[in-house]
């Protein structure tokens, strides 16, 4: 069997895979950052309406979410194209996951922290953005990080909504060649090295937020 | 500002504090001239800390009467657990001060930042003019080298002096102490209390300070309070309490903490 004929195919599936995942990680952040600082600092009503957008969207199916989304809301005059309809429910299944982390991050920033900017007089905003943000990202990195490679590999359940991602693609080439042991393989390894590059990535985020040596853990008292 | 000395800046009239069904003060008085120097001492549980962590609007009060310079900590109508809206207490945040035990410096910002961001956040203070003067006051703490170091990179007793600067960059004419030196390694305190007796001689700043450093109380203080079940049991010139204790109560506890 001649790969050589494949190859493009497989690439431009994975560019699709890698595009997709990036764009619902960048939306799904914003998301995360919305609905998790509303969750702590948005009174009863926004903090309400943002823990049911959290619980909807970790409680529910994300392949029903793409399916509901993709042929669903059409039904009532909304549609999408495929890879918009795929790229928004990501980023909502990465926002609602996300404002999870972004809450806990934020209510761990400690208490002393907070006494410390009201004897300082900062408002609310400023405690907010100046203070608690700055070191509950540092806290949220990890399980951002987590999230990214979770999406990259959820975001496989698209093929299901007709879109040429690498499971796709893959699936498309297993029809014609009938070879799933190799195609399988090779898309094991293509989501591998992907999966790499997104850790590597999240690594120097990580170390750019850190800014090197803010918080050393070797404190000497 | 109201000059005449006989009219409190600080006055606490029957102030009723309570957690749950713990009572912490009860009907407590107490008042501060401008300028003056107090240390409060007492057991641990008296309320010497929440009567600081009242004046800096960390805790609410449930009943009594509180006035900072005239101004009344509850407002008239004023809703929620302080009985006044943030507006209000951020205006009497203005004046007020606190150095806490934990030091509490932000830190994911320099030394620099730490004293320089709150007058320029909140006081609006053009930042080259924030920093010659947060650098001044790192002179002041004898940490102007440190500037541009993070507060892991120093020991207890140098952040607790930023700290002190950090405090001072708002221009407070109340500077509250919540134990400064109980977080410290002994041969750290020297320095922190140094500072603070520095400060001693600053006329117009007002003072409260809570400590178990009964000979650095009876140099720095005009007055020493000693707290009991929430309530002052006994108060005077720091030679008379500290020297004299008329209760059984300070006397009682002078002898504990001195071994």
């Amino acid at each position: 069997m001649d790969w050589s004929a494949y190859l493009p195919m497989i690439l431009q599936g994975a560019g699709v895979t890698m595009t997709i995942t990036l764009a619902s990680i960048v939306v799904g952040a914003l998301l995360a950052f919305a609905f998790g600082i509303l969750r702590v600092e948005g009174g009863p009503v926004l903090s309400t309406i943002a823990l049911c957008y959290t619980e909807v969207f970790r409680g529910t199916s994300l392949l029903v979410q793409l399916f509901w989304f993709y042929y669903a809301l059409p039904l009532v005059g909304l549609s999408f194209e495929p890879v918009t309809t795929g790229i928004l429910v990501l980023a909502a299944h990465v926002g609602g996951y996300g404002a999870e982390i972004v809450r806990g991050a934020l209510s761990s920033v400690s208490t002393q922290q907070l006494e410390a900017a009201r004897a300082l007089n900062f408002d609310r905003f400023q405690t907010l953005f100046r203070v608690s943000l700055p070191q509950a990202v540092v806290e949220m990195m990890p399980a951002f990080g987590n999230l990214a490679i979770e999406t990259l590999k959820l975001s496989s359940l698209v093929s299901l909504i007709s879109i040429a991602d690498l499971t796709f693609t893959a699936q498309s080439i297993r029809n014609l060649t009938l070879d799933s042991a190799s195609i399988y393989s090779i898309t094991l390894l293509c989501y591998f090295a992907m999966s790499l590059v997104l850790m590597i990535a999240i690594r120097i985020i990580e170390h750019v937020v850190r800014r090197g040596d803010v918080f050393p853990r070797s404190a000497h008292s | 500002m109201n000059e005449k000395t006989d009219t409190p800046l600080i006055e606490f009239s029957d102030v009723t504090k309570r957690f749950g069904i713990l009572t912490v003060l009860d009907q407590f008085n107490f008042s501060v001239a401008k300028g003056e120097k107090v240390t409060l001492i007492g057991p641990s549980g008296s309320g010497k800390s929440t009567v600081l962590r009242i004046l800096m609007t960390l805790e609410p009060f449930q009943e009594g009467r509180l006035t900072l310079d005239g101004t009344s900590y509850h407002e008239p109508g004023g809703r929620g657990r302080f009985q006044a809206s943030e507006r209000h207490l951020r205006q009497i945040r203005n004046h007020v001060g606190m150095v806490f035990q934990s030091f509490n410096l932000f830190p994911h910002m320099t030394v620099l930042r730490n004293v320089v961001e709150a007058p320029v956040r909140v006081l609006g203070m053009q930042r080259e003019e924030a920093e010659v003067r947060a650098i001044e006051l790192l002179q002041m703490v004898g940490l102007a080298d440190k500037k541009d170091q993070y507060p892991a990179q120093l020991s207890g007793g140098q952040q607790q002096r930023v700290a002190i600067a950090r405090a001072l960059a708002m221009r407070p004419q109340v500077l509250l102490f919540d134990e400064p030196t109980s977080a410290l390694d002994p041969q750290l305190v020297g320095e922190v209390l140094s500072v603070i007796r520095g400060l001693a001689h600053e006329h117009d700043l007002t003072m409260l300070l809570v400590t178990h450093e009964m000979r650095f109380a009876r140099e720095v203080s005009d007055r020493v309070c000693f707290f009991d079940k929430g309530r002052i049991c006994e108060q005077g010139a720091p030679e008379a309490i500290l020297g004299a204790p008329k209760h059984e109560r300070t006397r009682e506890f002078l002898s504990s903490i001195l071994g």
